[in-house]
């Protein structure tokens, strides 16, 4: 791939590929864009015109908004915490040598194979129903009234929730970085005189920094776009209580058959996606650096 | 101060016996070198008097007190790793600072020390660099360095050249034994490479499928070994031990004679013939096949113009001939 006549092939053969994945990326956007200053609903498709900023005016003027843009970052941060936190003690539990350690792994990452309707759906019926659900049986058991999760906690359900499903990602993530730190670093710092803490504090998070780094970037992507949990659980609500970005857009979309509207939510999706992705690069992104 | 005596330690993982039994007794200041094949055991042994494993049975004693079940840390001891075992994420400086760090060092005070000992190592203008942007010779040394600045009452060494090219190998070695002859602390060091052993050793371990063989100056051990296996293990090249009618007429089983102990006379006993000869300049080894079909090793001056395929004779000089009973003992 050295001479001039290589490199030109080599970029013509890729070329195909290279034009297909921007045609791919911009026509949606290209699209959404135009839509997002449409008067476009499907209730009355005959009256059709351009509208400025009325969508993008709709939603900052929507107190809805500002709500769900804070649950989506607050879904994001919370899972986040959550996965990270407990990944990296569970990492460093089941890295421990104990007997039956394969089955161990796989019953720790099993979670992550259950489809998000499904996990939410037996979270919502079988742990947190009032009635018939764990969580209710536990509290009656210590003469307690039952928590209302979805009703009374919907956004921490939800964080629960998500966080159950991603937790297996972020600890499996954490162990193999786990596995590849040298035992005689630890060993000398044993020796050095640092305490279990210590290690952990000084060679152990150290270590396993890019990893984090990796965990955390690859959730916000997925995280941001949540919305089978909320859709299978509490709707949105109550109210909207727990309603984020893309559930918004899909109320505009499907259930107010707004078009222009959804196309505008849509397009600060898209912003605010890379406005956390800026902030994420610039606070963690060094980490990535070898 | 650094005496470590170890009482009838034993250590087993599960019904293997790595160390079967040993008793040992290290002076301060001494360079004890524990020395041995692969798989004697003598890492384990070091990591062992580390505290980095327990001991199955028996006691370690450290300057008269018992340390058998006492944490690494409490032991006074500082280790340097075969991989160096460097924080990659620190710098030189703060690797060293470390165990001060950990013992909760005012600041001022694990500057100076992290510069003294830089100033010893030469590792002054790299403090600010990270392990990685050094080269072997550097991370060996900072490794050191941050042994060094606990002041322990011990070093222990774990094959700590190993990763190191032969050249640097060398120049490591006399580092080291010019830091154990200015520090005058106790240091054990467990190497496999017998050159290390024989060049640094005050007093050398030999070390067999987990039992001590022999220990003794490294000269004792080449002057005098106790068995057939530190005569085979200790001198390059390797003593040639000849069993048989020979030996027999020594009153032996073997007897062993080391390759510049025998000369090459017509008069000589043993005939046979020249095989490989290897020129190093100022010496030159001979591999010769005797009548009876053993193969010697006969260390000859660089000038010697033998060939492939010579006849000579050899003679065993006088007095230097050693001899083992059937048990491969040594016998006065």
């Amino acid at each position: 791939m050295s001479t001039h006549s290589s490199r030109l092939a080599a970029r013509i053969m890729v070329a195909p590929s290279v034009v297909l994945l921007f045609i791919w990326m911009a026509v949606p956007l290209a699209m959404t864009l135009y839509y997002s200053f449409r008067l476009y609903r499907l209730l009355s498709p005959d009256r059709t015109g351009w509208v400025g900023f009325n969508n993008y005016l709709w939603f900052f003027n929507s107190p809805e908004f500002w709500l769900a843009l804070w649950n989506t970052l607050a879904l994001v941060g919370g899972v986040l915490v959550v996965t990270v936190v407990l990944g990296i003690l569970i990492a460093l539990l089941i890295d421990q040598p104990v007997k039956g350690q394969g089955l161990l792994r796989i019953l720790v990452i099993a979670p992550f194979f259950v489809m998000p309707p499904v996990a939410a759906s037996i979270w919502e019926n079988l742990f947190m129903h009032p009635q018939n659900g764990l969580f209710a049986a536990l509290a009656r058991g210590f003469g307690a009234q039952p928590i209302l999760f979805l009703e009374n906690h919907p956004m921490l359900s939800v964080i629960g929730i998500v966080s159950w499903e991603w937790l297996p990602f972020a600890t499996l993530i954490l162990l193999t970085s786990l596995q590849s730190l040298s035992s005689e670093q630890l060993e000398a710092a044993e020796m050095d005189g640092a305490s279990a803490f210590n290690r952990l504090r000084h060679i152990i998070l150290p270590h396993m920094t890019r990893a984090i780094t990796v965990v955390i970037l690859i959730q916000t992507i997925f995280l941001l776009g949540i919305f089978g949990e909320i859709f299978t659980t509490t709707q949105g609500g109550p109210g909207s209580a727990s309603t984020t970005l893309p559930y918004m857009i899909f109320k505009q979309a499907i259930a107010a058959k707004d078009i222009g509207r959804a196309a505008a939510g849509g397009i600060i999706a898209v912003i605010l996606a890379n406005i956390v992705a800026y902030f994420l690069m610039r606070g963690i992104g060094r980490h990535l650096d070898a | 101060m650094g005496k470590i005596t170890l009482k009838h330690v034993n250590k087993s993982f599960g019904d293997v016996a790595v160390i079967p039994d040993i008793n040992l007794s290290i002076e301060d200041g001494e360079f004890v070198v524990f020395v041995g094949p692969s798989g004697c055991g003598k890492s384990t042994l070091l990591r062992l008097i580390a505290g980095l494993e327990d001991v199955t049975s028996g006691q370690i004693d450290i300057d008269g007190t018992d340390a058998t079940y006492l944490p690494p840390a409490k032991r006074g001891l500082a280790m340097v790793f075969q991989s160096y075992a460097l924080y990659p994420h620190m710098t030189v400086r703060k690797n060293i600072a470390f165990p001060l760090k950990m013992a909760g060092l005012p600041e001022d005070e694990q500057e100076k020390k992290v510069q003294n000992a830089a100033r010893i190592l030469n590792l002054t203008n790299y403090l600010d660099r990270r392990p990685g942007q050094l080269s072997g010779g550097q991370r060996q040394r900072v490794a050191i360095g941050r042994a060094i600045v606990r002041e322990p009452a011990a070093f222990l060494f774990d094959e700590p050249l190993s990763n190191l090219d032969a050249a640097l190998r060398v120049t490591m070695r006399q580092e080291i034994t010019e830091l154990h002859q200015s520090l005058k602390t106790t240091m054990i060091y467990v190497t496999h490479d017998q050159v290390e052993a024989m060049t640094m050793a005050d007093k050398i371990v030999v070390l067999n499928a987990g039992n001590i063989e022999q220990v003794g100056s490294p000269l004792e051990l080449y002057h005098r070994p106790a068995n057939l296996f530190v005569a085979g293990f200790i001198g390059s090249p390797k003593m040639n031990l000849i069993a048989g009618a020979a030996a027999q007429a020594q009153g032996a089983t073997t007897i062993g004679v080391r390759p510049e102990h025998l000369d090459i006379t017509d008069s000589g006993p043993w005939r046979g013939v020249v095989g490989l000869t290897e020129h190093l300049g100022s010496d030159t080894f001979l591999k010769v096949t005797l009548d009876s079909g053993e193969a010697l090793t006969v260390r000859a001056g660089g000038e010697v113009a033998l060939r492939h395929g010579d006849r000579i004779a050899l003679a065993p000089q006088a007095g230097k001939i050693h001899r083992f009973d059937a048990d491969g003992k040594a016998m006065a």
